[in-house]
């Protein structure tokens, strides 16, 4: 290894092994970089802010922009436009309500009184227009921001994290308390 | 009884696996021989015993057992055979069950396979095997016990969510874990070599087989998830960048660096660093899976119950993984001999191009995954990344690794003639960009994005096949079929790897961009035009099932006044648990797909009658069976890779000594 008659060519494979370090790190410095400034101008539209009626009461959204809305579907409050697909409902934290208006179906799970996500924004009338409506939770599963919101109301009583000892009656369907 | 056995075989496996992690490590530390080989049958009875317990749970599953609370939970005596045992891993605590199985299974593997293997090597590797399954085993015993008894017990179990009712999603979570646990064999190798302070063309050559086939499983695992996603839930979708979605991701993208890294230390004894540290990388990004999907920090479909305990333990572990090998990672790279060097312009340089990419894809995908829990955590905020993010970010990130994967295959080792490799290629590219505008003009919309994505498909379509004809040597002379028969498996692995990425990209391209969508309620009789068909919808009509009621809908397809096809799309409505689901139509061809969804009937006045009408969303996906044409296409790659020659059992011992023995008399 430290024979002197190597030293010499050893010298400048060491210094073409520099050489290719420093090729690879301004490489990969290009890449980041790019990867970065790509992050950075995707956080402005890419990401959508959490909301919950009260937060929106308290410091209403401007309108048109867009934002996720989440809460109960309220009982009674749904409604379909006869001949269409133009439904209207409202949602709440137990708190504070807010109306919504959606076109499309529904997700299978959509019923009132359960948790439902929507994707949307707040009209000049204060009317919430959803684009989207996620219900994508089976009977023992709420989204994990409503679970949040009603926490923080404190209405949450449904104690999923005991649920080993907890089998509940096979013929009633879950619902929220 | 055979519960309890189950329960305490799972306490035996564990004893083992402590003796498995302990001794032959010990033993290699000593040179001692007798305790080295020690590994072996201790790896085989760990299986046993795990293979029993995970026996018992199946069969207390298929006998709807009651009085065990998983079963309760996650399964129904009217259920269909596949489901009771799908059931199983439906849940946290028999998932967990099936992590130790297979945790096992490829620790038994090796230790049957890798006779071969340097006996200290292989001690090594079972022993770190051993200590990742010791840390599944006392999560099954501690937190996530699946043969916890309940008394009273009921006389029905709660059913297995019916969404999850269904071939593709029985399957998903098997290959998935396959897929994760088969990287914790690459993730055993690679600490043993750091242990060792030795890597070099024959480690390389026995991690990458494994690799592989950690690799097909993932790749396999994630397509069924995907097709699930896509026809099941009835949202058309088969890629929504969910949290869940991207834990699988993540580990599939390393392991794809991985696979492609290690060829390079195979060939060139060269990047094993970097090898080594994709290798605990991709491990550490399956527990991270496992610890997004199992401790339901994040809001997904996929998450089941919150439990902070458990969600502790994994964090506690994962921990304990990644900090420790990366800190032995810190400790020993330095033993390990510096490679070869090579060119700027060479198939090295391509290759790790191609993991700087795919490493820079992962980070970004981890930022957009994780990034709201940081917020969350630190100011509270709610926020969610979703698909908007990752197509501006990931996305792009993708088009340079397309573009120069079509140059880097042509490349040779060493040092490359670029020159040379782009006169070869110039009309291909020349005609993916002509196609590339083309198809910009003939395109309804002005997807600017959507054209140059078609090209970059085409381009590497038609690069992939010019290497290969370069490779059999067409129109040189010779007999052609004995000219492709001499090619190695691992000339069509790469080929067929290639190809089905590229369609797969075609495919992706045309449904994300040139998919259509009608919306809308429809009466009896009623016509629209879609994607070139004429559908009519003549009807629909109540049904009832073994555990639900349903209504299904009949639609009539037509093409040019013909008729192609009758779809019947329907939604259920099930009892246990109470729940309904939407059961889609497909018609596939391959200009793209059919997709009918109904949902509920309404009565409305139309012409002061009363008609009844129906919730009807239907979807042309414009070439979307290319993208799952092009992912079975990318497993076959896998599976011929696998095949090849050197690493069958046997083949790479002799070469390989042979190899070492030419390199000790020439020193």
């Amino acid at each position: 290894m430290s024979a002197a008659p190597k030293m010499k060519p050893k010298k400048t494979k060491a210094s073409l092994r520099k050489r290719r370090r420093i090729y690879l790190i301004v490489t990969s410095m290009t890449v980041l970089s790019l990867a970065t400034f790509l992050v950075l101008s995707a956080m402005k539209e890419g990401i959508q802010f959490y909301k919950d009626p009260s937060q929106i009461v308290e410091n209403r959204p401007a309108s048109g922009q867009s934002f996720r809305l989440g809460g109960l579907v309220v009982a009674g409050s749904f409604t379909k436009l006869a001949g269409t697909m133009n439904y209207k409902f409202s949602i709440t934290d137990t708190v504070e309500e807010v109306k919504i208006e959606y076109k499309g179906l529904l997700p299978d799970l959509f019923r009132e009184g359960q948790g439902v996500i929507l994707e949307g924004s707040l009209n000049e009338n204060n009317i919430y227009i959803a684009s989207r409506v996620l219900a994508k939770h089976d009977e023992n599963y709420m989204p994990k921001e409503v679970v949040d919101s009603l926490k923080k109301q404190g209405v949450w009583q449904h104690d999923d994290e005991s649920s080993n000892e907890n089998i509940p009656n096979k013929n009633a369907p879950e619902t929220i308390k | 009884m055979i519960v309890e056995y189950g329960h305490l075989a799972v306490a035996l496996a564990l004893s083992l696996a402590l003796v498995q992690a302990i001794i032959p490590m010990f033993g290699a530390y000593h040179g001692n021989v007798r305790l080295m080989r020690l590994a072996r049958p201790v790896a085989i009875g760990q299986l046993l015993f795990v293979s029993f317990s995970f026996g018992a749970l199946i069969y207390a599953y298929l006998g709807s057992d009651f009085s065990v609370v998983n079963i309760v939970k996650n399964s129904h005596s009217l259920k269909p055979l596949l489901y009771k045992i799908s059931g199983l891993w439906s849940n946290h605590e028999g998932s967990l069950l099936l992590w130790a199985l297979i945790i096992a299974l490829f620790g038994a593997l090796v230790a049957i396979f890798g006779r071969g293997l340097p006996l200290s090597l292989q001690s090594r590797v079972l022993s770190i095997q051993a200590m990742i399954g010791v840390g599944f085993y006392l999560f099954l015993l501690t937190t996530s016990n699946p043969f916890l008894r309940i008394f009273p017990f009921p006389d029905e179990g709660r059913g297995l969510n019916p969404l999850l009712q269904d071939p593709g999603l029985a399957f998903h979570p098997p290959f998935l874990y396959l897929g994760y646990v088969g990287l914790s064999v690459s993730f055993s190798f690679a600490v043993a070599a750091l242990i060792e302070g030795k890597v070099d063309a024959a480690w390389a050559r026995w991690v990458r087989p494994w690799a592989l086939l950690a690799w097909v499983f993932l790749t396999i695992g994630i397509v069924l998830g995907s097709w699930w996603a896509y026809y099941e839930l009835g949202w058309g979708g088969w890629w929504a960048w969910d949290p869940v979605e991207n834990a699988s991701f993540m580990p599939w993208l390393v392991c794809t660096a991985l696979i492609h890294s290690a060829i390079v230390v195979e060939k060139r004894e060269t990047l094993k660093s970097w090898t080594i540290l994709l290798a605990l990388t991709a491990f550490s990004f399956s527990l991270l899976g496992t610890f997004i999907v199992r401790s339901g920090v994040l809001t997904s479909v996929h998450a089941f119950a919150t439990d902070p305990e458990r969600g502790i333990f994994i964090l506690g572990f994962l921990g304990a993984v990644i900090g420790g090998s990366l800190l032995l990672y810190a400790l020993r790279v330095d033993k390990i001999e510096k490679g070869s060097i090579f060119a700027p312009i060479s198939r090295e340089t391509g290759l790790l191009i191609n993991n700087l990419l795919l490493c820079t894809g992962v980070a970004v995908v981890f930022f957009g995954t994780l990034y709201p829990l940081l917020l969350d955590a630190m100011t509270g905020d709610k926020i969610s990344v979703g698909a908007p993010f990752f197509n501006k970010t990931f996305v792009p990130l993708m088009m340079p690794l397309i573009f120069i994967m079509g140059f880097a295959i042509q490349l040779n080792w060493k040092r490359a003639d670029i020159k040379a490799v782009a006169s070869r290629l110039k009309f291909i590219f020349g005609a993916s960009v002509l196609a590339a505008v083309m198809i910009f003009y003939t395109m309804d919309t002005d997807n600017f994005m959507a054209a140059l994505w078609f090209g970059l498909g085409l381009w590497l379509v038609l690069a992939t096949f010019a290497d290969l004809f370069k490779r059999i040597g067409l129109g040189k002379s010779g007999n052609l079929l004995n000219k492709i028969k001499r090619q190695p498996r691992a000339t069509w692995g790469m080929f067929f790897g290639h190809l089905g990425f590229a369609i797969a990209v075609l495919g992706m391209t045309g449904t994300s961009n040139l998919s259509q969508e009608f919306q809308n309620i429809m009466a009896r009789g009623q016509k629209i035009d879609i994607g070139g068909y004429e559908v009519t919808f003549e009807g629909a009509k109540a049904e009832v099932g073994a555990n639900y009621t349903a209504v299904r809908g009949l639609f009539t397809v037509r093409e040019g006044g013909e008729i192609l096809t009758k779809l019947e799309p329907a939604t259920r409505t099930y009892i246990t648990p109470y729940q309904s689901t939407t059961e889609a139509a497909l018609y596939t061809a391959l200009r793209g797909d059919l997709f009918i969804v109904i949902s509920e009937e309404q009565e409305i006045l139309i012409d002061t009658k009363k008609t009844s009408v129906f919730g009807v969303r239907i979807y042309h996906k414009f070439m979307q069976v290319w993208l799952w044409i092009g992912m079975i296409i990318m497993v076959v790659g896998g599976l011929f890779s696998l095949s090849d020659r050197r690493f069958r059992i046997g083949v790479p011992l002799k070469s390989l000594f042979a190899k070492k023995n030419k390199i000790r008399a020439g020193e």
